[in-house]
């Protein structure tokens, strides 16, 4: 009689991502799944970069010479970004869990926000003035 | 209610068995502080009597009408329609999402009342009980005699907008989480199983989607927070007598 097409299914993640009627709190929830996401990417990418080793020093040393460009740059303030803003919500996440703020979680995640924001902005001058 | 009139699109997910889905539309003209339900009751009173949907009390007791206003989980009796739209608008109206629909705008909420069941929630609590509006220390302990209904009128608005719902179908669930908190793992010691697992309080991502969507001052995000510190101390005072 009723219908499969509304039951919970995990080939539904991607409602995780849909943005109509989202509070604060849905917003920080889509933020650490994308940031968790981009981290894993990341993480592999790392490992394949890593392998350039076990082809000599040399490899790896033209390998690094190459990716020493703006764009590279701004890939890993990409990567850097996520980092801090994953870690961050996940303290959101530790101390709501332990009672801490839960009736001010919204203040509390734009607060752990701005902190890492300012964190991420400090590195992007480093990166791009070093 | 006001002289103003207002002609909105009223758009309607439909679905009959074995149906594809599809939205209808009715134009009409609403008050606009008439409620979202006054608009779908007068859609099947005169111009569709196939529109299948629920309702019952008409004042948000009885948790019946919870639908997705324009993507948003609302109790449609209390959901006025000059706060969801405007004059000349289109205003969607859904199904609660993670239960099955049976038919249009109507889903089958028995896994929520077994779960309901399953954590023991109660229906009615003694009023010292009633940790909200009244802080247990405002009242003394004779008062307990005296008894009010639960605040959770079992809507499932949360249910339906929790991301983590959407994905896994043995997830308790933020309703049911907190009905489990309300009892308390010192007053029922049973439930700390069923409750800490993979599919209670730890599938809980902290969107808190839950309490936002509440009609009902049941706060369900701070109750499944505080189910956590509840379990951490009760395994933790398990750990610590068994070794004593
Ligand atoms: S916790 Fe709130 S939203 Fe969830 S079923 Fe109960 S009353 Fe409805």
């Amino acid at each position: 009689m009723e219908t499969q097409r509304n039951r919970p299914s995990p080939s539904k993640f991607w409602s995780w991502f849909f943005p109509v009627g989202r509070q604060t709190g849905g917003w920080a929830y889509v933020l650490n799944r994308v940031t968790a996401l981009g981290l894993t990417f990341y993480l592999y990418l790392h490992l394949i970069i890593l392998s350039k080793l076990a082809q000599g020093p040399s490899a790896y040393d033209d390998f690094l010479a190459f990716i020493h460009n703006p764009v590279y740059t701004f890939g890993e303030l990409l990567v850097v970004a996520a980092a801090f803003l994953h870690g961050f919500n996940g303290i959101r996440i530790v101390l709501t869990t332990f009672g801490v703020s839960v009736t001010r979680q919204k203040q509390l995640f734009y607060g752990l926000m701005f902190i890492a924001i300012i964190i991420i902005l400090i590195f992007g001058i480093r990166m791009f003035t070093a | 209610m006001s002289e103003t009139k207002w002609n909105i699109i009223l758009k309607i997910y439909r679905q009959k068995e074995n149906e594809a889905p599809h939205y209808s539309e009715y134009k009409m003209e609403v008050d606009p502080d008439e409620y979202v339900l006054d608009a779908v009751e007068r859609v099947w009173a005169f111009m569709d009597r196939s529109l299948c949907f629920r309702h019952a009390c008409h004042h948000s007791t009885c948790g019946a009408c919870g639908m997705r206003v324009n993507g948003v989980e609302k109790l449609t009796c209390i959901t006025y329609i000059r706060d969801v739209t405007q004059d000349g608008a289109t205003l969607k109206v859904e199904p609660l999402r993670n239960f099955p629909v049976i038919s249009d705008l109507a889903v089958d909420m028995g896994s929520l009342y077994c779960r309901m069941d399953s954590v023991g929630a109660r229906p009615v609590l003694p009023v010292t009980e009633a940790e909200i509006e009244n802080p247990s220390n405002k009242w003394n302990p004779e008062d307990a005699k005296y008894i009010r209904l639960s605040d959770c009128i079992e809507c499932g608005l949360c249910i339906s907008a929790c991301p983590s719902a959407a994905t896994s179908s043995g997830y308790l669930g933020p309703a049911v989480l907190a009905g489990a908190q309300a009892n308390g793992l010192k007053h029922d010691p049973a439930l700390l199983e069923l409750v800490d697992s993979e599919d209670g309080v730890w599938r809980c991502h902290s969107a808190f989607e839950c309490t936002a969507v509440c009609p009902s001052f049941v706060d369900p995000a701070r109750r499944i927070m505080n189910l956590r510190t509840q379990i951490v101390s009760e395994r933790l005072s398990r750990l610590f007598r068994r070794k004593s």
